[in-house]
């Protein structure tokens, strides 16, 4: 699982897949996590920030990013 | 450092067909509070899902309809309609504004009479009233409002028997030039039934023949309907006087005026199409006083209204149960809130508010209930906030039909409550329990002993 | 020092908000009433744009739209439309909003008079006049003042298209409540046709009867006083596949000039508006259907002598305006398509922020 590496992102929340031409928006949390993975964070590092960040229970988060990963997998914005 | 609001993080994708934040929604309506009382705290106390009716909304519903129809017409009484909310606590409030009881069933006639309502207070209508009934409705000097022919004869058999004189009115059906016809109920207008029923009532002389009813159609978006109603039971009390002297006390337009909830299929929301109480009031006031009755005979409106003066006063309380994603990438979201319990789902497109701040984000969700039933879908599309296990949220518009056509299904009905004048919050119905559910049932004894270990 | 005597005079400075950007390949007619305002130079003009989606191609023309908001579908409500108009409102200061949608329109009515007070004004037909041309109604309406118009079914249930069928023949043209129309030969294509308008524009959905002829359009400004400010009739030359003009021509035909004026006498009409004729080979013009807003073919009317966008903001704005009598017969439009270029920063704007 991997973010591909040409996406670009702005603070936004505005993702823009070069390589298909697809447009997304995203919120604030989900442009934070995009970030993160553009630094190539591993997903206990992603929960580690986002948990200090943000007022959410470990498992609430753990489950809302697999999630994340789904819509992200959906929208073809991942390398497999 | 304080930590910043979490809510979900969800990425949508932007094309054509695209509608973001701007164009479905401008704001996102929190409703935290009802008449004051904390949504999260009622719950807490009496459980969720929650029904909560609101009196003080009731009581200006019925005002304000009771002004805007005094004061286009002199005389004019409602009954309420026991079919759309028959818990007692809420038809004593409507009882207690002067409405009278409009029933269509034995046990509905029984609970006017429980909660109060004089004999001869009671409206008694629909196709499905058995002989003893009858004679019991007549006994009381109730209005029978006589739905078929069968029943017709039924009646002046009892009377002839039972030495009864009661007092009648017809439904009749006609053309409204509305969609669908309600011609399955009482007699039809423009074929002559009407007429004929009318003389083999004043013909028997054993009924006296007092009113005039119809009732065209549900959640009717067309005033002008009810002018043309109007005018054509004015006509007949016109063709009844002239016919044979007798001048007819009421009209009774029944019911049908809409609630501002929005139905399935339309495409602007209820509340921008439905038209005012004024209106119909409006529509049916000059169609009477322009009928040309006499100004000591001019007839007493009568209104059997229920949605329009219930359903913007309950509410169904619920909690968020979980968030799915499907197989097509929609997100979907479960309730506590079934539609065993909010029937009118079928219907409409209720509008849901969460009952929590949330953030300015919102996703296109599916609302589903919790029944393990593939139909159980409260909307099937829907813009929210991004909602989380725990959550609250509030279903609007609920008061008419919900608490009397839901169904006892997988899970137990939850409590009802009212809020009274002063917010104080009265339980009106208790939630169920396996043993109240359980209370009718009976176990053969080759049935009785277990046989698994 | 100043010789072009622009102190003296200058012009009023106005901004208009236009609705309609969506010039596709089924246009709104927004860039065309924008086009035929600019072109009457009589004001200092500042054009708002009002968009429901991101890609219409009306949001990105600078040189027409000086700035574009998007505001919220009418499935949304109409407060939820005030609330968004009153923030752009705040910020623009508009004094007109002319919207150019059929679907809209219930909510800008509604919302007239509020917006009124708030110093917005409008030019619209009231919401009886609306109504009363609605394609549900407009069978009854025709009746009513002797105009022609194709005998129809109301249809809110599958069962009931046969007997439409039955009492009115095939072919049968299916109608959707605001949009589309699908002309059907056999009950499965109806059935079909049913299932597809319900779904996309809800009940109920009108079956007409199939009428055969010239497509004739009339574009025709009303002064909501019953007197007919402005008629330009066109005859379409290229229909697209989605039964858009795509090139016409301004024709002279007394009897449209005719028909027009009857309408606007009935309805006391107030705004622009477009009859569909369909004149038969027997010389007889059903009225198909009245559009209750400016075509999209509108531009034309300013080019064969007859601005009525620009004659509609005069109107507006509380000036006498006298009905035009002339207008050049064999004016001639050819839509093109046009590729405009621009950066996905622009749409990136426009989707994220809502206004560009």
């Amino acid at each position: 699982m991997k973010f591909k590496k040409n996406i670009a992102t702005s603070d936004t929340g505005f993702v823009f897949n070069p390589g298909s031409g697809d447009s997304f928006s995203s919120n604030q949390i989900g442009t934070d996590i995009i970030a993160c993975f553009k630094e190539d964070k591993s997903r206990q590092e992603i929960i580690e920030l986002i948990s200090d960040k943000y007022d959410v229970e470990r498992n609430q988060l753990e489950k809302d990013l697999e999630d994340f990963l789904t819509q992200l997998r959906e929208h073809n914005l991942l390398e497999e | 450092m304080e930590k910043l609001r979490y809510e979900r993080p969800i990425i949508k994708k932007l094309n054509t067909g695209f509608v973001n934040k701007f164009g479905t929604q401008t704001k996102n309506e929190v409703v935290s509070h009802l008449e004051g009382a904390s949504v999260k705290e009622l719950i807490h106390q009496y459980g969720s899902p929650l029904f909560v009716i609101s009196e003080k909304q009731i009581r200006r519903n019925f005002q304000h309809a009771s002004r805007v129809f005094k004061t286009r017409y002199p005389k004019v009484q409602f009954a309420w309609s026991y079919k759309t909310n028959y818990l007692n606590a809420v038809c004593r409030v409507f009882h207690q504004e002067g409405s009278w009881a409009e029933v269509v069933s034995g046990f509905e006639y029984e609970k006017a009479l429980g909660n109060g309502v004089p004999g001869n207070k009671i409206i008694f209508n629909g196709p499905d009233k058995t002989e003893e009934q009858l004679i019991l409705a007549a006994q009381n000097n109730s209005l029978i409002h006589i739905d078929h022919f069968d029943e017709l004869y039924m009646l002046i058999k009892v009377s002839e028997e039972f030495s009864l004189k009661p007092r009648v009115a017809i439904r009749v059906n006609m053309d409204t030039g509305i969609y669908p016809k309600w011609d399955r109920f009482g007699f039809n207008y423009e074929n002559g039934q009407a007429w004929s029923a009318v003389t083999k009532i004043i013909h028997s002389g054993l009924l006296s023949l007092v009113g005039l009813h119809c009732h065209i159609g549900t959640f009717m978006l067309e005033t002008a309907a009810y002018g043309i109603a109007a005018t054509k039971l004015s006509e007949l009390a016109h063709k009844i006087k002239a016919n044979f002297g007798l001048a007819v006390q009421y009209l009774d337009l029944g019911g049908g005026f809409p609630s501002t909830n929005t139905l399935k299929g339309s495409y602007l929301p209820g509340t921008d199409t439905v038209p005012t109480i004024d209106q119909f009031a409006d529509t049916i006031s000059e169609a009477i006083l322009g009928a040309g009755f006499d100004q000591e005979e001019l007839p007493l409106l009568i209104l059997e209204t229920g949605r329009a003066l219930v359903d913007d006063a309950g509410f169904l309380l619920g909690t968020v149960l979980a968030n799915k994603r499907l197989s097509d990438g929609r997100s979907s979201t479960i309730l506590d809130i079934g539609v065993n319990s909010l029937f009118t789902a079928f219907w409409y497109d209720h509008k849901v508010t969460p009952a929590q701040e949330g953030g300015q984000y919102t996703e296109e969700t599916v609302l589903y209930g919790p029944l393990c039933m593939n139909i159980d879908i409260i909307r099937e599309n829907i813009s929210l906030p991004l909602l989380k296990r725990g959550d609250h949220v509030v279903v609007h518009k609920v008061g008419a039909y919900n608490m009397t056509q839901w169904m006892q299904f997988i899970t137990l009905r939850p409590n009802i409550l009212l809020l009274d004048q002063n917010s104080h919050p009265h339980v009106i119905r208790q939630a169920e329990t396996l043993n109240y559910l359980q209370s009718g049932e009976l176990v053969p004894e080759h049935l009785a002993k277990s046989s698994l270990s | 020092m100043n010789l072009s005597g622009s102190l003296q005079n200058p012009k009023r400075k106005l901004v208009i908000a236009v609705t309609g950007l969506n010039a596709i390949d089924s246009p709104g007619p927004g860039v065309a009433v924008i086009r035929a305002i600019r072109e009457s130079n009589e004001y200092e003009l500042r054009i708002i744009g009002l968009s429901y989606e991101a890609l219409e191609p009306g949001i990105y023309l600078h040189d027409l739209v000086d700035k574009t908001y998007q505001i919220p579908y009418p499935s949304a409500g109409v407060e939820n439309l005030m609330h968004r108009l009153t923030r752009i409102h705040e910020i623009e200061k508009i004094d007109l909003i002319i919207p150019n949608f059929d679907a809209e329109l219930f909510s800008f009515i509604k919302l007239s008079e509020r917006l009124k007070e708030m110093g917005i004004r409008t030019f619209l037909p009231d919401l009886e006049q609306f109504e009363a041309r609605h394609k549900i109604s407009l069978y009854k309406f025709g009746k009513k003042h002797h105009l022609m118009v194709p005998e129809d079914r109301i249809v809110n249930q599958v069962n009931e298209l046969n007997k439409a069928a039955d009492d009115l023949d095939f072919p049968l043209v299916v109608k959707g409540k605001y949009y589309d129309a699908m002309i059907v030969n056999t009950k499965e294509e109806a059935q079909k046709a049913f299932y597809k308008l319900q779904a996309k524009w809800g009940l109920p959905v009108i079956a007409q009867k199939f009428i055969t002829g010239t497509e004739i359009n009339i574009a025709v400004l009303g002064d909501g006083k019953g007197n007919t400010i402005s008629v330009i009739p066109m005859r379409k030359l290229y229909i697209t596949d989605k039964g858009k003009a795509w090139a016409g021509i301004t024709i002279e035909d007394a009897s449209y000039l005719e028909l027009a004026d009857k309408f606007v006498k009935a309805t006391n009409w107030r705004g622009g508006c477009e009859l569909e004729i369909m004149q038969t080979t027997e010389g007889i013009s059903y009225i198909m259907e009245v559009n209750p807003r400016f075509p999209a073919w509108i531009y034309l009317t300013a080019g064969a002598g007859q601005n009525q966008p620009a004659t509609l903001v005069k109107m507006a704005l509380g000036e006498k305006v006298e009905p035009f009598k002339h207008y050049t017969v064999g004016k001639m439009f050819i839509r093109y398509a046009w590729d405009l270029v621009t950066d996905v920063s622009e749409f990136q704007q426009i989707s994220v922020k809502g206004e560009l």
